[in-house]
C-alpha cells in the first residue's frame, strides 16, 4: 500500500452549548468524538453518514478550520495539530478543500481569476508574479473551463461550472490532499456526472489523495477506494469498497445500504429492506455504550454499557474495520461488476471538458449560462466583463461591481 | 381563512366524479414568468392525465418546470410574474383555470392537496403542529375545536408519530425533518382527497428517513386509493414507486411511459444520458457517462428541439422543427425525431 500522506488519530471535535445571562457551558455537542483512520498517497476515503453525524466537522478538522478539542492530525509524519500559524499556513499548501455550494464558496466581487489566483497571494513563491495570470489559465484549462473566460464572475457560471472554479482554487498550489464536503450534492445528475468525471481524471494526472464527504452512497462507492461510514461522531465502518458495500458488518450500514433507492423497477420489492425506527439521536447527549444501539435489531444488554471498538472482525471473505460487538457479514447490496462497459456514446460522454461551446443556444450572448430560471435577473445584463479593461495588476481586477447588483 | 369557512359543512360541498377513471386532465398547459428582463417560458405546452390508483412520476432536473406544473395545478402560482396564457386543468371533467375561485378553493385540501419539499418553512411555527392539523377539519367541515384536535390526533397516529396524544401541541421545531415531513403528510390526507401531489418530499431528508416516508406514502396511496404525483429528479426514488413517468426537459414533456418500459429502454436521448449518468449503487467499476452541457436558459429556449444542443445525437432537422409528443411504440410516447433509433439502441 502506498505511503500514509495525512493521518487523523482520536480526533476529537466538542462543541459547547452555552445558555443564560452568563453563557455558561451546560453541555457539549460531541460532533466528533474519536475519529482515526490514514489517508495514503493518491487514493479516495470516502466518508458517508447522515446529516449531523459529524462527516463535516471531521473534513474541517483535517483541514485544522477548527481546532481540534483533543487528538492529532498527522500530514506525512508530521503533528499539525500544535503548529504554529507559520507552520499551518505552510501545510495548508498541501492539503486543500472544495466546498459543498458553489453558490456561496466564491466571492461574488472576485473574478473567476482573482478567486483561483487568490492563492498564489499568500503562497507567493509558489508562482511567480508574472506567471500567474498564466498559471490561472492553465488552472481554467485543466477544470474544463474556456480560459478566455477568467475575468468573469461567478454569477455567470451555472453551478456545475462554479464548483469546477472551487476545484481550480483547490488545486492551485499543487496540494497533496484535497478535502471535498459534498462537491457534488448541489448539482444536477447530467452535471453531477461530469464533476465526479472530472475529479477522477485530476487525480489520474495530479496524484491527489481525496477525502470525500458526502451523504450519496452511490457517488461515494462510485469514486472511493476505501469507505469510511460514520455514525454520531464516531466511525462505524471503514474499509475497502468493496468490503463495505458488499460486505457490511455493521448493522447500520447494513441499514443505510438497503434504504438507498436503486433505479432498476425490476428490483422493486426483491431487495432487503431494512427500516430504521426512530430518528438519529441527539449528538449532544450520545447513547451509552454503542451508540446505535438504540435503533439497532440485533441490540443486547453488552450493547448499551461497552462501547465497541474499530477493530478488524470477519466479513465472510477476509476481515475490516467495524464497531459492533455482533459484527457479521449480510448481503444487502446485489453487485454487479460492470468494469470495463462503456456507455452508449451515442447519447454520452466521458469527456471532462466542459461543453460550453456545444451548446450554443443555451444564451451563450449573455456571457453567462445559468442553471435554473430562478436566477433569470442575472442573465439579460450585458456582457459586462468580456470586454473588461486590464489593470496594471491582472490579478486584482476589483474595480467593477456594475454585475453584482449592489 | 375567513370566518364563513368554519360554518360551511360538508354538505355543501360540489361532488366530483372521475370520468372513465380519469381523475386530473392536464391540457396543452403554458406557463410564463413576466420578468423584467423577459419572458421565461417555464411551462411549454404540457398534456398529461392521472388516472385514479395511479402513480405518476415527473422526472426533471432543475428548471425543467416540474415544480411550476404542480403549482399551476394547485394553483398557488404567484400570478403575477406568473402567467397561464392558455391550456386547462380539468379535474373530473372540470377546469380548474376557469372555475370561480371560490369554487377552486374548496377543491384544495378535499380534492386535490399537496406535500412540499421544505416543511419546516411549509409549517407555520407560532401554532401547535396538532391546532395546524385539526385547522383543515375546523375549516374544511366545520368541526368544532376539540373534535378537530381529536381528529388530528388520530392523523398523526396514521402518519406514524411516536406520542401523538402528547405531541399534538408540540411546535415544527420541536421534531425532526423526517417527523415534520410526516406532519405535512398528516394535513395533505387530511380530508381524503382525491388526488396527491407530492413535490420533491424526500428530497431534504436523509436516506433511512427517506424510505420511511416514501413507503408510508405507497402505503397510504393503496389504502386511500389516491391519484399520486411525485415530483422528483431522483431515479432511484421513481423506480421503487412509479407506475407511469413523465420525463420533463425545459418545460416539456419528452418522454412518457410505464415504468418498467422507460428504464429497460428509454425512448428520448435525454432519458437514456440520465440513465447513464448516475452512479449506481449496486454497480462496481462504473465508467460514468455524463451529458454535455446545460439545460438550456428558460428566455431563449432553442429553436427545434430543446435538447438539440446537448444531443449526440442532433441532426440538421433537429435544430429547425419541434418534435411532438408522438406513440412510438404501444403506451410509449416521445418527443425525439429519432426516438425509434433511440428505443432500440
Amino acid at each position: 500500500m502506498p505511503e500514509v500522506v495525512l493521518s487523523a488519530q482520536n480526533l476529537v471535535k466538542h462543541y459547547p452549548i452555552k445558555r443564560g445571562v452568563l453563557r455558561r457551558t451546560v453541555g457539549h455537542v460531541k460532533a466528533v468524538d474519536g475519529v482515526s483512520f490514514d489517508l495514503h498517497k493518491g487514493e479516495t476515503l470516502g466518508i458517508v453518514g447522515e446529516s449531523g453525524c459529524g462527516k463535516s466537522t471531521l473534513g474541517r478538522l483535517l483541514m485544522r478550520l477548527e481546532e481540534p478539542t483533543a487528538g492529532s492530525v498527522t500530514f506525512e509524519g508530521q503533528d499539525w495539530s500544535g503548529a504554529s500559524a507559520r507552520d499551518t499556513r505552510r501545510l495548508r499548501r498541501d492539503i486543500q478543500i472544495v466546498f459543498q455550494d458553489p453558490y456561496t464558496s466564491l466571492n461574488p466581487r472576485m473574478t473567476v481569476g482573482d478567486i483561483i489566483g487568490e492563492p498564489f497571494e499568500i503562497h507567493a513563491d509558489v508562482v511567480p508574479k508574472g506567471g500567474r495570470r498564466q498559471r490561472v489559465q492553465e488552472l481554467l484549462d485543466l477544470v474544463g473551463l474556456n480560459p478566455e473566460h477568467i475575468n468573469r464572475y461567478p454569477h455567470q457560471f451555472s453551478g456545475g461550472q462554479r464548483q469546477r472554479i472551487g476545484i481550480a482554487r483547490g488545486i492551485a498550489l499543487n496540494p497533496k490532499v484535497l478535502i471535498c464536503d459534498e462537491p457534488v450534492s448541489a448539482l444536477d445528475v447530467s452535471v453531477q456526472a461530469q464533476v465526479v468525471n472530472l475529479m477522477e481524471k485530476l487525480q489520474d494526472e495530479l496524484g491527489l489523495a481525496y477525502v470525500f464527504i458526502a451523504h450519496d452512497l452511490s457517488v461515494v462507492r462510485h469514486i472511493s477506494d476505501r469507505v469510511g461510514v460514520m455514525y454520531l461522531g464516531r466511525m462505524a465502518e471503514l474499509g475497502e469498497e468493496d468490503e463495505v458495500y458488499a460486505r457490511p458488518t455493521h448493522p447500520y450500514t447494513q441499514a443505510l445500504l438497503s434504504a438507498v433507492p436503486v433505479p432498476d423497477p425490476t428490483l422493486r420489492g426483491k431487495r432487503d429492506q431494512i427500516v430504521l425506527v426512530g430518528d438519529v439521536p441527539s449528538p449532544a447527549n450520545p447513547p451509552s455504550g454503542c451508540r446505535f444501539h438504540t435503533r439497532c435489531w440485533k441490540a443486547q444488554d453488552v450493547c448499551s454499557t461497552l462501547e465497541p471498538e474499530l477493530e478488524p472482525r470477519a466479513d465472510g471473505h477476509g476481515e475490516h474495520l467495524s464497531a459492533c460487538h455482533f459484527a457479521e457479514p449480510r448481503l444487502v447490496v446485489e453487485t454487479v461488476d460492470v468494469t470495463g462497459i462503456e456507455p452508449d456514446d451515442r447519447f454520452v460522454s466521458t469527456d471532462t471538458d466542459d461543453l460550453v461551446d456545444a451548446g450554443a443556444g443555451l444564451g451563450a450572448e449573455g456571457g453567462g449560462e445559468e442553471l435554473d430560471s430562478g436566477q433569470a435577473e442575472d442573465r439579460a445584463r450585458p456582457p459586462a466583463t468580456e470586454d473588461t479593461p486590464q489593470v496594471s495588476d491582472p490579478t486584482r481586477v476589483v474595480e467593477d461591481t456594475r454585475d453584482n447588483q449592489g | 381563512m375567513t370566518v364563513q369557512d368554519t360554518t360551511r359543512t360538508d354538505d355543501a360541498r360540489v361532488r366530483y366524479e372521475p370520468q372513465d377513471g380519469v381523475l386530473l386532465e392536464v391540457e396543452d398547459l403554458f406557463v410564463e414568468f413576466h420578468t423584467a428582463d423577459g419572458i421565461a417560458t417555464a411551462i411549454n405546452g404540457v398534456s398529461f392525465e392521472l388516472h385514479q390508483g395511479e402513480s405518476l412520476a415527473i422526472l426533471g432536473e432543475s428548471g425543467s418546470g416540474k415544480s411550476v406544473t404542480a403549482q399551476a395545478i394547485m394553483g398557488i402560482l404567484d400570478m403575477p410574474p406568473a402567467v397561464i396564457p392558455s391550456g386547462h386543468i380539468r379535474y373530473c371533467g372540470q377546469d380548474l383555470l376557469t372555475m370561480p375561485e371560490e369554487q377552486r378553493r374548496k377543491t384544495r385540501g378535499p380534492e386535490v392537496s399537496m406535500i412540499f419539499q421544505d416543511a419546516l418553512s411549509s409549517l407555520n411555527p407560532v401554532f401547535p403542529v396538532g391546532w395546524q392539523i385539526a385547522e383543515m377539519f375546523r375549516v374544511h367541515r366545520g368541526m368544532n375545536k376539540s373534535d378537530a384536535l381529536q381528529q388530528a390526533v388520530r392523523l398523526m397516529e396514521r402518519v406514524q408519530i411516536p406520542a401523538a396524544r402528547e405531541r399534538v401541541k408540540a411546535y415544527p421545531h420541536q421534531f425532526s425533518g423526517g417527523m415534520r415531513q410526516r406532519i405535512m403528510i398528516a394535513m395533505a390526507i387530511a380530508l381524503d382527497p382525491a388526488v396527491l401531489i407530492a413535490d420533491e418530499p424526500t428530497t431534504a431528508l436523509d436516506v433511512t428517513v427517506q424510505a420511511q416516508i416514501m413507503s408510508l406514502l405507497e402505503e397510504l396511496q393503496e389504502e386511500r386509493q389516491m391519484g399520486l404525483i411525485l415530483i422528483t429528479h431522483d431515479l432511484g426514488v421513481v423506480a421503487d414507486v412509479a407506475d407511469r413517468i413523465a420525463v420533463m426537459y425545459a418545460g416539456r414533456l419528452v418522454e412518457k411511459a410505464d415504468v418498467d418500459a422507460l428504464y429497460a429502454s428509454p425512448a428520448h436521448p435525454y432519458t437514456r444520458g440520465l440513465l447513464e449518468s448516475i452512479p449506481r449503487l449496486d454497480q462496481k467499476g462504473q465508467t460514468l457517462a455524463a451529458i454535455g452541457g446545460l439545460p438550456p436558459n428558460l428566455m431563449r429556449i432553442p429553436p427545434g428541439c430543446a435538447f438539440n444542443p446537448r444531443c449526440r445525437m442532433a441532426q440538421d432537422v433537429c435544430r429547425t422543427d419541434r418534435p411532438e409528443l408522438r406513440e412510438v411504440a404501444p403506451g410509449r410516447l416521445s418527443a425525439c425525431h429519432f426516438a425509434e433509433e433511440v428505443i432500440d439502441a
